[in-house]
Formats: structure tokens, C-alpha cells, sequence
């Protein structure tokens, strides 16, 4: 993680359906934020597991403010959300 | 990716379901330069300082609870003890400083207040006698402001006298507050040894060796060590459940201490401790006995718990001392019966009794804890309760306490309900065997052998 960046990491986590990462990658876009990194997983046949690293420095949103428009942006959608510090995860899993 | 999706899962899932929070950020404030020996004085003092340093805790708190997706659940503020802080043996000076200490608690939005404290493990002084004359009318006029006083030390010995005058103040403030099942004890700590950089509540108050002012953390989670164990299977030895354990632990801690570091910064403090305690919250799944349960036994008080809880809280320091170098408090694991779903149901089931729950105290942080017995006890058979955690405290060097709560008009079997944290608990039974005349000897019982390493 270099200079100047805010990284944060998303999950989205439920039930496949078509165009969910264009729908997270178009709010996140649509506000300013950059994605750094995807992995996505179909676990099961059926399951989506996305995990996402983005950098949230050019966008003026707090935490729970991102956390709402991806919520919005897959709404009706049987999927869960969780926008995190990546900080967070640097420091659980890293010594 | 810089975290594999198991990494991330794993914390999302700590975090969401298995209730992994920051149990509170309490900000350590001395108190020090507020003497004054005008009562009126004092308390405009001690407003004032309170005030300028933690008007902005709360915002400032929920701040980097969002910044961070982590939960903060409790904003607290801790003191320096007001025996240090009122010149005056006067108990209505303390009743005065109290309330000042109430209101501004309120208005700026904590829910605790530790620092009600006298230390007498080796005596009274007449500041502390009026100070605990003043006890039961704060505890029952007060709802923030907990109190705490020390009764016995590794190198003091016990304060017999202390330990029977203290009694008859629990069952004074348990009368005082009988419509609320005596919930005034609630916010009454005796201890053996404590700690001067405790986070929680109603133990904590901030010491005379500590900075100006700072910021403790405490941080807790036995969900997410319950989940982590019940992970291993039925079939993994109990070397490997230490293990997981450490390292959960480690993981908890790790995230407290990011969210310490970066809360000093914004209200511009010291980061003075992280305490990785597992304390319990009524609600389900949020429970050290539920942790018990896991390692194999049908309930906590079995057979087999002291050990377990050895392993349980030595494991979690082990974990807490890698993770941080600034780890502080109790650091282990809590057994408060009324705030623990599984121990409540223990208790009511008679699966854990009173010396069980003794048992237990010497081998894990804290002891005796919310714990309600028929409001009959007479203070004589509590005096000597206490006067026994006390010397577990003592004898091992460790930290123990005494929050019992005699429920006016309550017999065994019948139930009291404190709400929210504080949970309910069935009254338990104490034995009824007389301890009368050795508690009446009073005196001080001399520091043991361990303390003398010098």
C-alpha cells in the first residue's frame, strides 16, 4: 500500500446473479473510488464470494456513507455488503 | 491481493457474527490538580476538567468506530481516586463532588464513571471514613459514578475491619436501592490488588502513576473465541484448543490496538493500555461460559471448570501479550454470573454454586461478580465472603473482587433483573454456617510470606 492511498476492503457475499460486479464496480466509479484489486469465487455452484480492494482517497464518503450506496446499488439483490478499513486486516493478520 | 479471502472472511465473520467489539474506550483522567478544599470549589474544579478533556470523547469515539467498521460499545471516563482529590473528611463534600461528577458524566455522554475510590488495605485515614460514610447515598443518588475500594494487597495483607465496615455499606446500599432489586451494589467493587489502568466498569479508576490523561481500551470477544474452538471439532486435544485460543486472541487484540492508537490520536492523549479481557454481555453467544461449554463441559460449574478456565484465561493473556506492547488492565477472562447467558442458566439449573464460582476466581481475572444472594445475608457471613476472595487475591498475587449484590427481600430461587449489561440472575444460595466471631475479631490479617521479595 503506498503513499496517499485509503484502502479499504469489500465483501459481497450471496446468492450469483448476473451483474453484480458491474453494479459494485459502477458505484464505486460513480463515487470516486478506485478499484486496486478483485478476487471473485463461485463457491458451490451457487454461491458468489467477492472480495475487493479499493482506494477510497479521491472520495469525500465516510465508511457507512459507502457502505449505503453499494447497499443501494445491489439492492433487491440477495447479497450482504461489509465495507472495511484495510487497516484493520493489516493489522488481525499481519504481525 | 494483499489478505487471502479466508483472512478477510474470517474478520468480517469476527466482526458481524461472532460480536467481536471494542467493549469500551474510557478515557483516564487525573484529577490531581482539582484539590481544593471548598467542596463547591472542588466540583467546579473537577467539572471543568472532565469537560475539557472528555467533551469530545463520545463523537470522537464514534468517529473511528466508523472510519474502522468497529463496533465501540461503551465511552467511559476514569479518574483519579477522589480520596486523593477531596482534602476534606467531610461526607458531604463527597456527596457534593459526586453529583458534579454525575451530571457532567451525562451531559457529555458516558455511561461510567469509575474513580469513587478509597484505598484502605492498610488502614483508614478520616478522608477515607467520610468517603464511605458518604457511599451508599452516592451509589443510590448517583447512576454513573461507580465506586471502588481496596481492601487487601499482596504486600499490605487484609483489612479485616475494612472488609466488615464494607459489608455493612453493600447491605446499606442494597436497602437503598431495594425497589431496583439493590442495583446500587452493582456499581460497588472491592478489591485485592487492582489494577491502576483499568478500562471496565465499575472496578476502574485511573492511577497516581499514570499521565495526565489517556486513553484504555478494552477489547473483548468470547464469541469469537467460542466460534474459533468449536471450529477445531470435538476430537482436537486441549493443546490445540490453547492455541486457537492464543491465537484469537492475538487477533482481537490487534484490532483494539488499531483502534486505541488512532482514538489518542484524534482527542490528542497517550495510548496508555489495551485490555483484552472476555467479558460477557447477556446476549446470546456472547459468553465465557458458552466458551466452557465448547471445550466439553455440559455447563459452566461442572467438574472441570477451574481447569478449563486456567487454560481459557492463560491462553487469552499469552495471545494479548504478543499482539501489543502496550497490553494493561486485567487482561483475561470475566465470569460475572448476571451479565452471561450461560452462567445465568448454570446458576438457575444449581450446576454452579457460590465456592465454585471462589474456586474459579484464583485461576482467572476477576472474581466474585454480579452475583445476587438473599438480602437476608447477615453482614457478618458477606464481611467474611468478601474477607476469602480477598485473600485468593492475596495469597496469589493476583487481582480479585467482590461486586455481590444482597437483593433486599430476595430468596434463593427467586430472580432480579439489573437491565441492559447488567443483565439477571437467580439469587444463589450462601452457606449458612456462622462466621460471626472471627469476623468480629477485626484487626488486619499481616501480608503473607510472598511479600517479602526484596
Amino acid at each position: 500500500m503506498g503513499k496517499n492511498k485509503k484502502c479499504i476492503i469489500i465483501t459481497v457475499i450471496g446468492k450469483d446473479e448476473v451483474g453484480i460486479v458491474a453494479k459494485i464496480a459502477t458505484a464505486l466509479a460513480e463515487n470516486n473510488i478506485n478499484i486496486i484489486d478483485i478476487n471473485q469465487k463461485i463457491l458451490g455452484d451457487e454461491i458468489f464470494a467477492m472480495t475487493l480492494l479499493a482506494d477510497r482517497v479521491g472520495s469525500s464518503l465516510s465508511l457507512p456513507k459507502i457502505t449505503d450506496k453499494l447497499k443501494a446499488s445491489i439492492k433487491g439483490m440477495s447479497l450482504e455488503v461489509t465495507v472495511q478499513d484495510s487497516e484493520v486486516f493489516q493489522y488481525m493478520h499481519r504481525v | 491481493m494483499k489478505f487471502t479471502n479466508e483472512e478477510i472472511l474470517e474478520t468480517i465473520g469476527m466482526i458481524a457474527e461472532d460480536k467481536l467489539d471494542i467493549r469500551t474506550v474510557t478515557l483516564g483522567i487525573s484529577l490531581l490538580d482539582c484539590s481544593d478544599p471548598d467542596p463547591a470549589v472542588c466540583a467546579r474544579k473537577v467539572r471543568e476538567k472532565i469537560s475539557a478533556k472528555g467533551a469530545d470523547l463520545s463523537k470522537k469515539a464514534d468517529f473511528v468506530s466508523n472510519e474502522y467498521g468497529l463496533p465501540i460499545v461503551n465511552k467511559r471516563i476514569s479518574l483519579t481516586p477522589i480520596s486523593l482529590v477531596v482534602p476534606v473528611a467531610n461526607p458531604s463534600a463527597f456527596v457534593e463532588i459526586a453529583h458534579a461528577v454525575d451530571s457532567i458524566a451525562a451531559e457529555i455522554g458516558v455511561d461510567f464513571v469509575g474513580g469513587y475510590t478509597a484505598m484502605i488495605q492498610k488502614g483508614e485515614t478520616s478522608i477515607d471514613r467520610a468517603l464511605i460514610e458518604a457511599m451508599p447515598e452516592v451509589l443510590a443518588t448517583t447512576r454513573r459514578f461507580c465506586a471502588s475500594v481496596i481492601l487487601a494487597s499482596t504486600k499490605s495483607g487484609i483489612n479485616m475491619d475494612g472488609c466488615y465496615t464494607m459489608s455493612q455499606v453493600m447491605k446499606d446500599t442494597a436497602g437503598r436501592t431495594a425497589k431496583d432489586d439493590g442495583i446500587g451494589c452493582a456499581k460497588l467493587v472491592l478489591f485485592a490488588n487492582p489494577v491502576e489502568d483499568n478500562p471496565f466498569m465499575a472496578g476502574g479508576y485511573y492511577g497516581t502513576g499514570e499521565c495526565e490523561s489517556s486513553i484504555l481500551v478494552g477489547v473483548s470477544g468470547p464469541g469469537a473465541v467460542r466460534r474459533a474452538i468449536e471450529k477445531l471439532g470435538p476430537d482436537a486435544d486441549l493443546g490445540e484448543v490453547a492455541e486457537t485460543i492464543k491465537k484469537s486472541a492475538f487477533k482481537i487484540t490487534r484490532a483494539g490496538e488499531l483502534v486505541g492508537k488512532k482514538l489518542a490520536k484524534h482527542l490528542g492523549v497517550a495510548f496508555g493500555n489495551l485490555d483484552l479481557s472476555l467479558a460477557p454481555t447477556p446476549e446470546e453467544g456472547d459468553s465465557v461460559g458458552q466458551i466452557l461449554e465448547t471445550m466439553g463441559l455440559a455447563m459452566p460449574g461442572a467438574p472441570g471448570s477451574t481447569a478449563a478456565l486456567m487454560m481459557l484465561n492463560d491462553a487469552v493473556k499469552k495471545g494479548g501479550l504478543f499482539a501489543s506492547s502496550s497490553v494493561g488492565g486485567l487482561s483475561g477472562a470475566f465470569i460475572p454470573v448476571s451479565e452471561d447467558a450461560s452462567m445465568i442458566r448454570a446458576a438457575k439449573a444449581g450446576a454452579i454454586s457460590l465456592e465454585k464460582l471462589e474456586a474459579m476466581t484464583s485461576v482467572c481475572s476477576v472474581g466474585l461478580d454480579m452475583i445476587a444472594i438473599p438480602g437476608d445475608t447477615s453482614a457478618e457471613t458477606l464481611a467474611a465472603i468478601i474477607a476469602d476472595e480477598m485473600a485468593i487475591g492475596c495469597a496469589n498475587n493476583k487481582t480479585t473482587a467482590v461486586r455481590i449484590i444482597p437483593a433486599p427481600g430476595k430468596k434463593v430461587g427467586d430472580f432480579v433483573h439489573f437491565g441492559g449489561l447488567l443483565g439477571s440472575a437467580p439469587i444463589m444460595a450462601v452457606n449458612q454456617v456462622s462466621a460471626e466471631n472471627f469476623i468480629k475479631r477485626g484487626g488486619h490479617i499481616p501480608a503473607p510470606l510472598q511479600s517479602l521479595k526484596n
